[in-house]
């Protein structure tokens, strides 16, 4: 047990606490987890047990099947398949394009994920029934007696690392895009809303003017480096340089076109408009399915917010469980195992000291997105209400999302309930909203999810559409 | 896509005449095309045929869940396909030795294409050249009617796995000469359903019939009827009748909806009629492939490995060939692989045929010791198999030759997964080694889509009823309302579907001493009847 986590318990017991609540801070404290990055194990064992998953292309002769598809090849069907999949409405027909299996973030190159527009051709067909945890029958052969163990394989799915979207199955299939075209993709084919002040706050880009243009036969400043060189060159062609040991400058001939002039010009220089500060919790409630409806939808915000503003976005990556630390990159936001228990607090604070130290507020728009299963060890509020609301002085969005366990009724999270209760998401409408959606929802409710986060309407007319 | 060069055409020969003088049969005439990883992207969507018709969902990675997936396999993607002449793919940079390989395993396959009794509907035309023709079809359709033709292909594919394909099958494969249609009428239909006769005087019938024969020779089935007219004075007018009913038989639901919805006979609709045509066509065609997936790898798993053993081209690639051939054909520890089971059960079959085992002689034997050394010397093995290869599908193959000296000598079991809680890993184990279990699993495995017939006495112009018949099994609920959705929009009217749903499952398990759930039996599953009702593209379910 977590020294930490147990001292805070110690003093939350004193204060008293309803059986529920013990037992599942309990179950955090015990869930005996651990922070940090899921170890590849490349050894762990492959057991198809699919004959129809063999075939001769790829057995004899190394074809991939199905063949990694090329993004740039796809992307032009995506746009009219997503076209023709709006008409499907029209005509009365349910959608069938659904955009999943996002993001494979890689080490370092955080804007890379991965769009794969996939659906389903629904047949009649027969499905299996068995027990949950026995798995049917698999073909094998070799040594071992009836009911010897022979082979073992962790399960990740446990621990919650691993577990997230982009890893394993689909493997080859994917075709990869970046954030960029994401955005582009959730802005215009699912109508995610654009920026209404877009642009407006500050101006987006500002001019400086500089000698950086490049002229040949006139302009203001004679480039001396680049002429000789342009001369050199000339007079290679012309076979006027015989011996290169042995260059006689004075023999040059120089053409008027060979002068290169520098001119002024007029420079965009960009300023970065908006930072966004993602947090996850990763305590151990959010193994499994929490993490990975939370981290996908934060990318895809993230792909968003690229898309509006001209990828003119910063991104922090903020994890906690009692306590919150940043991450340097997207590949440890979402591969981070979970472990521990849950103070929602922490992160706020530690965005609020981010933004006071750097003074963010100055140069920056700034979006925060939280994500969480809902459980707070500060069950009603008491530090968490007050770190929201100083956010709230400064943030052009705080979006809130639960991904409530299937446990219980809806809409019973200790988060979203003393969130009802402080008033704030009425009071601040336009600042600051909350979502919450079943752990086990699909991309669709993932998207409609973001539509509720980043949305200019106002809630009462969203909640008609919802 | 261009043609293999001279050099590896000219080996191509080689191996089509050594394949031949093994025994094996097929057309002169084949294609070899090089084709690029850009090719195998357009190409693999539509199941390896250039010119099967387009359809977006071909553009669109399709969903695969694992696990799902496996319930609801895709047709094979071949290097060779069914065509002729037989066309297939290569890599472009296989060295010599390896082509040599892969023809052989390539000519098996056409071999078998053209010899099983499966594929006996696809014997008579090139199916490359009806799909260019039907892609031009659905491309001029496509820009006239737009997407609705879209709709129509999806709505179509949607029912495409029910195809009939056995029964349309039972008609190509009568034996000929056959007995005639009178007779088939008379003893089939007449005497059992019309008059109800029991069974030994259908028995005392056929002997009369058979004395007729006799007697008579060739005019005794003209004598019988005769006498029959006498007996039954309606049997003529009767028959008539029938044979004029039978004219046009309908043998699943894509016909049944082509018969009988009165939306599809609209003027405006006719259109459609083709489109959902050609989509049932093309799925009849690959019905026979995917249902000989173990038998036919295994036919050309045998045929590769003994031809390219006994082939000179082979020196100096012994051990290359060996890895290539251990990679494709070695039995997996865990997993189950069509190849490896399938050489392996041919093999099997030509030595046990050879020494004169699969005989009812041999069947008797009960002394373990004496079956083991029974060797009649027949060396009818190679006959043997050749007829397995002509005569049987995927599941009569493993149904009746998977047997325990198979699973004996090549040790193989149903090997179990399951959780370990208290260190969770899932585990695995040799859960049986009885021929029985493997047979089972491997069955288990194959492809076997649901049976769902139209109740006639209970579809009227409205209302269309299915019934999907029970065998143990569920249908995949997540498809039910789409699927049914489209049969809608093909019968215009309500359409009902009867099935099974799972209501409970009861665990019979124990605790060990160390917190292992031991399973006592096999769970038992608790059935309820229900009936789905889509009406106005809305879903609703109740209990039967």
């Amino acid at each position: 047990m977590n020294p930490k986590d147990s001292d805070i318990y110690r003093r939350l017991a004193d204060r008293g606490l309803t059986p529920e609540q013990e037992q599942r801070l309990l179950s955090e404290i015990e869930s005996g987890g651990r922070h940090g990055l899921p170890v590849k194990n490349s050894r762990e064992p492959e057991y198809p047990n699919d004959i129809y998953a063999f075939n001769d292309p790829g057995l004899l002769q190394d074809f991939a099947i199905p063949p990694e598809s090329n993004y740039a090849l796809c992307l032009k069907s995506l746009d009219e398949l997503l076209e023709r999949d709006k008409l499907r409405e029209k005509d009365g027909f349910p959608r069938k394009i659904r955009v999943g299996r996002l993001i494979k973030p890689g080490k370092g190159d955080q804007s890379k994920v991965v769009v794969v527009p996939t659906t389903v051709e629904e047949k009649f067909i027969h499905d299996r029934v068995k027990a949950p945890d026995e798995e049917e029958g698999l073909g094998g052969s070799g040594e071992g007696e009836e009911g010897e163990v022979i082979g073992e394989q962790p399960v990740r799915e446990a621990d919650g690392s691993g577990a997230g979207p982009g890893q394993g199955e689909s493997g080859p299939h994917e075709m990869e895009s970046s954030a960029y075209d994401l955005g582009k993709l959730l802005t215009e084919k699912f109508e995610l809303p654009n920026l209404k002040d877009k642009g407006k706050k500050r101006s987006l880009t500002r001019y400086t003017y500089d000698m950086t243009d490049r002229n040949r036969g006139f302009g203001q400043i004679l480039d001396k480096k680049a002429t000789l060189k342009k001369i050199v060159e000339t007079n290679i062609h012309l076979g006027n340089l015989p011996d290169v040991s042995d260059i006689d400058p004075g023999r040059f001939l120089i053409a008027p076109r060979d002068k290169v002039y520098r001119v002024l010009s007029r420079e965009k220089d960009y300023e970065s408009q908006a930072i966004v500060f993602f947090l996850r919790d990763y305590s151990g409630s959010m193994s499994g399915n929490p993490t990975q409806l939370v981290v996908s939808q934060h990318v895809m915000i993230y792909s968003w917010l690229l898309f509006q503003y001209e990828k003119q976005v910063e991104s922090r990556f903020i994890l906690h469980d009692t306590e919150a630390k940043e991450v340097p990159d997207f590949y440890t936001y979402y591969n981070s195992r979970v472990a521990g228990g849950t103070r929602v607090a922490s992160a706020f604070r530690l965005v609020n000291e981010i933004v006071e130290a750097e003074s963010l507020v100055k140069d920056y728009n700034i979006y925060v997105f939280h994500g969480t299963d809902g459980d707070d060890w500060d069950t009603d509020g008491k530090q968490t209400i007050p770190e929201i609301k100083q956010m709230l002085t400064y943030v052009n969005r705080l979006g809130v999302t639960i991904a409530e366990h299937g446990v219980g009724p809806l809409n019973r999270t200790e988060v979203e309930r003393y969130l009802k209760a402080s008033g704030l998401l009425e009071e601040k409408e336009d600042i600051i909203r909350l979502d919450a959606m079943p752990s086990d929802s699909d991309e669709t409710r993932v998207i409609e999810g973001i539509k509720k986060l980043i949305s200019m309407e106002k809630v009462s007319r969203l909640s008609e559409e919802f | 896509m261009e043609l293999i060069d001279q050099h590896t055409k000219k080996i191509m020969e080689g191996c089509k005449r050594r394949a031949y003088d093994a025994g094996l049969r097929f057309q002169d005439e084949t294609l070899e095309y090089i084709v690029t990883n850009r090719d195998m992207i357009e190409l693999s969507p539509k199941v390896m045929i250039p010119t099967l018709y387009d359809y977006w969902v071909h553009d669109v990675e399709v969903l695969k869940e694992k696990g799902r997936y496996e319930l609801y396999p895709g047709n094979p993607y071949e290097t060779v396909i069914n065509t002729r002449p037989a066309i297939s793919f290569y890599n472009d940079n296989n060295p010599d030795w390896m082509n040599v390989m892969i023809f052989y395993h390539v000519l098996a396959h056409i071999d078998f294409f053209q010899n099983n009794a499966y594929f006996r509907s696809t014997w008579d035309y090139d199916f490359t050249g009806v799909a260019l023709s039907d892609k031009r079809t659905i491309a001029r359709l496509r820009s006239e009617k737009g997407r609705w033709l879209d709709y129509v292909i999806e709505f179509t594919r949607g029912i495409d796995n029910l195809v009939g394909y056995h029964r349309s099958l039972s008609d190509v494969l009568r034996p000929v000469p056959g007995t005639s249609k009178r007779m088939d009428y008379y003893f089939d239909i007449f005497l059992q359903k019309e008059k109800k006769v029991r069974i030994n005087e259908y028995v005392q019938e056929i002997e009369r019939y058979n004395q007729y024969i006799e007697t008579y020779g060739e005019f005794g089935e003209e004598s019988f009827f005769s006498e029959i007219k006498n007996r039954y004075p309606e049997f003529e007018t009767m028959f008539e009748k029938q044979s004029e009913k039978k004219a046009v038989q309908i043998t699943d639901l894509i016909e049944f909806l082509l018969d009988r919805s009165e939306f599809l006979k609209k003027e405006e609709n006719i259109w459609m009629r083709s489109v959902i045509g050609i989509v049932r066509k093309t799925s009849l065609f690959f019905q026979p492939q995917i249902r000989t997936k173990i038998i036919n790898e295994g036919w050309a798993s045998y045929w590769h490995d003994t031809l390219f053993l006994m082939d000179d081209r082979i020196q100096g690639h012994e051990v290359d060939y060996a890895r290539v051939n251990a990679h494709v054909t070695s039995i997996p520890r865990v997993g189950l692989n069509p190849y490896a089971l399938g050489m392996r059960l041919f093999q099997h079959l030509e030595e046990t045929a050879d020494k004169g085992k699969i005989s009812y002689e041999f069947e008797r034997i009960k002394n373990v010791d004496e079956r083991k050394k029974f060797d009649k010397h027949t060396g009818k093995g190679k006959e043997f198999i050749f007829r397995v290869r002509e005569n049987l599908s995927d599941f009569m193959f493993i149904n009746t030759f998977i047997d325990q000296d198979f699973i004996d000598k090549h040790r193989l079991f149903v090997a179990g997964k399951r959780l370990n809680q208290s260190r969770m890993v899932w585990e695995y184990y040799v859960k049986s080694r009885k021929a029985e279990d493997y047979k089972a699993m491997v069955l288990d495995s194959m492809y076997h889509p649901p049976y769902i017939e139209v109740n006639e006495e209970k579809t009227n112009r409205d209302t269309l009823y299915l019934v999907h018949r029970f065998e143990n099994k569920p249908l995949v609920s997540d498809y039910i309302a789409n699927t049914m959705l489209g049969i809608e929009y093909l019968w215009d009217g309500e359409v009902k579907l009867e099935t099974h749903e799972v209501a409970s499952i009861r665990k019979h398990e124990t605790e060990d001493s160390s917190g292992m759930l031991i399973e006592e039996a096999a769970p038992e599953v608790f059935w309820e009847k229900v009936l789905y009702t889509m009406k106005n593209r809305r879903l609703s379910k109740r209990k039967l």
